[in-house]
């Protein structure tokens, strides 16, 4: 369970890495590692005297800030009041596509997933996008996508929003928007860069040397198993309880 | 003038072949009213979720209800993903429009406005507007030079939720869930069921005011005590994850689906 928590404690802090210098982050529905990461961030801007950020978790009362119904948030997207996002993908592909629909021949499809939810309006319009999935395997990260719930560039319309970063329980990769292409950002422990290749179905750029995702330290630990923890019970209260019994 | 009846009557007003539009599970979903619908043996229902469902549009797909369905999504949630609306994508059971949460939203819009579509941003590029085909991508015609995406109004027959409560009148109060607002301006007909009736005028201060849906747009409402269970309402219960669970496990076969659905309607039927 301590690894459990380890591990999941290397994606929070990444997380709140990502979205270092945004001003207001909206999570969806069901997102425990995403919405820690953005308290994460929250509270150690708050700390350091950094600029305050803005919280808006989907399903959450505490930290939602909408009063105008289910459309404010994507009101709020078009318009450019949202600087970074989370989207996931029952498969994810070498451009950056995301399928959240089904494999197989739409629609009789062999596995069929519950559907592309906001994803084709706001990975349009939100400028940092971050691919969240846990699961590192050939099945999630294919070569094309078998749907395309939300494409990651088009070149023939200009837009704000598209992948920032990919990061999985293997490791974290950067996305080129010119190349259209992922590169290997850090491999967090024990992986190494051959672990990523063997699970990784699509190519992606690779640096001679790859370096190791950072374990947070300590003062960041302290404020995550402290305050953090708390904040999020509201929210998540069986992820929050089963953070703290691991420790 | 809203009707205040009792639950039968309530759904007795949804007809079959009728387009139903119901609301996110964190909505206000009216369950109570789900159970009187399926014993009434409604049938060819058009669902639109409004913008993503779960275990009420599970059910309602589920009981065979359904002859199409619009939506963004239908899981649910934490339990995982809906069994019925999975087992009935792949036996073609139900016409089937996957939409995104937006696409949706705006469509209600443009009923609202009385406009027969309504322009949204961003969706370009998503394999969406290939099984869409009542979408299309035009040159805006007004304003800079670009490509939009247009979507068809969304004008329900029957909106159907549930709400803390409606005063004598009907005026419904639906705190900042405006999207439920959104909701009754598109439909030709919205039904409300509620946990009680107030004998105070929910108009009478500026603040209760500003949470309420007026009964300009509420056609009939309903008393159904704990009416979302076992989904939450928002202010009144939370949900209970452990009969939701237990759905999602039993829902994964239709034996198991079909020993569910007749404990439910007993069920509530004792509540009732």
């Amino acid at each position: 369970m301590s690894a459990e928590r380890e591990r999941r404690e290397i994606l929070i802090a990444a997380i709140a890495d990502l979205l270092d210098g945004i001003r207001h982050v909206a999570v969806g529905a069901s997102s425990p590692i995403p919405a820690t990461g953005a308290m994460l961030l929250r509270a150690r801007n708050e700390l350091c005297g950094k600029p305050p950020v803005r919280i808006s978790i989907l399903g959450s009362q505490a930290h939602n800030f909408f009063t105008n119904g289910g459309i404010e948030l994507f009101d709020c997207a078009a318009q450019g009041r949202v600087d970074a996002f989370f989207l996931g993908g029952g498969q994810i592909d070498g451009e950056g596509n995301i399928n959240l629909v089904g494999t197989g021949d739409y629609p009789a499809s062999s596995v069929r997933w519950p559907g592309s939810f906001g994803s084709a309006y706001l990975y349009h319009l939100i400028p940092r996008v971050i691919l969240f999935r846990e699961e590192h395997s050939p099945r999630v990260f294919v070569p094309k996508v078998d749907f395309v719930s939300a494409r990651a560039i088009t070149p023939e319309v200009p837009r704000r929003g598209g992948p920032h970063a990919l990061l999985t329980n293997m490791a974290l990769f950067d996305f080129d928007r010119k190349a259209g292409r992922f590169a290997l950002c850090s491999v967090h422990p024990p992986f190494t860069p051959a672990d990523i290749r063997e699970n990784t179905g699509f190519d992606y750029d690779e640096p001679e040397v790859v370096r190791e995702t950072p374990r947070p330290d300590a003062a960041t630990l302290s404020l995550l198993r402290g305050r953090i923890f708390d904040e999020l019970a509201e929210t998540y209260p069986a992820f929050a309880r089963a953070m703290r019994q691991a420790a | 003038m809203t009707e205040i009846v009792a639950l039968e009557a309530l759904v007795a007003r949804i007809a079959p072949g009728q387009s139903l539009a119901i609301p996110v599970d964190s909505s206000g979903v009216a369950m109570a009213a789900t159970a009187a619908l399926l014993e009434t043996g409604i049938s060819d229902v058009r669902l639109i979720c409004v913008p993503i469902s779960g275990m009420q549009a599970d059910l309602l797909i589920g009981a065979g209800a359904i002859a199409s369905l619009e939506t963004s999504a239908v899981s649910l949630g934490e339990a995982g993903g809906a069994p019925r609306f999975t087992a009935g994508v792949k036996s073609g059971a139900f016409a089937l429009r996957d939409s995104t949460c937006p696409a949706i939203y705006a469509g209600l819009l443009a009923a609202q406005k009385g406009v027969p579509f309504m322009p949204i941003a961003g969706i370009i590029g998503s394999d969406l507007l290939n099984v869409r085909p009542d979408w299309q991508v035009i040159d805006s015609p007004v304003g800079e030079a670009r490509k939009v995406v247009v979507v068809p109004a969304i004008a329900p027959d029957v909106a159907l939720f549930h709400a803390p409560e409606a005063d004598r009148a009907g005026n419904v109060r639906i705190g900042r869930h405006r999207e439920l607002a959104e909701l009754a301006y598109a439909a030709k007909r919205t039904l409300v069921t509620v946990e009680r009736i107030v004998d105070r005028n929910l108009l009478e201060t500026e603040d209760s005011a500003a949470g309420v849906l007026p009964s300009l747009y509420v056609d009939t409402v309903a008393v159904a005590v704990r009416g979302a269970w076992p989904l939450a309402l928002w202010d009144e219960y939370p949900a209970d994850e452990a009969e939701i669970a237990r759905y999602a496990a039993m829902a994964r076969s239709e034996e198991g689906f079909r020993a569910y659905l007749s404990t439910f309607l007993s069920h509530r039927k004792q509540v009732a």
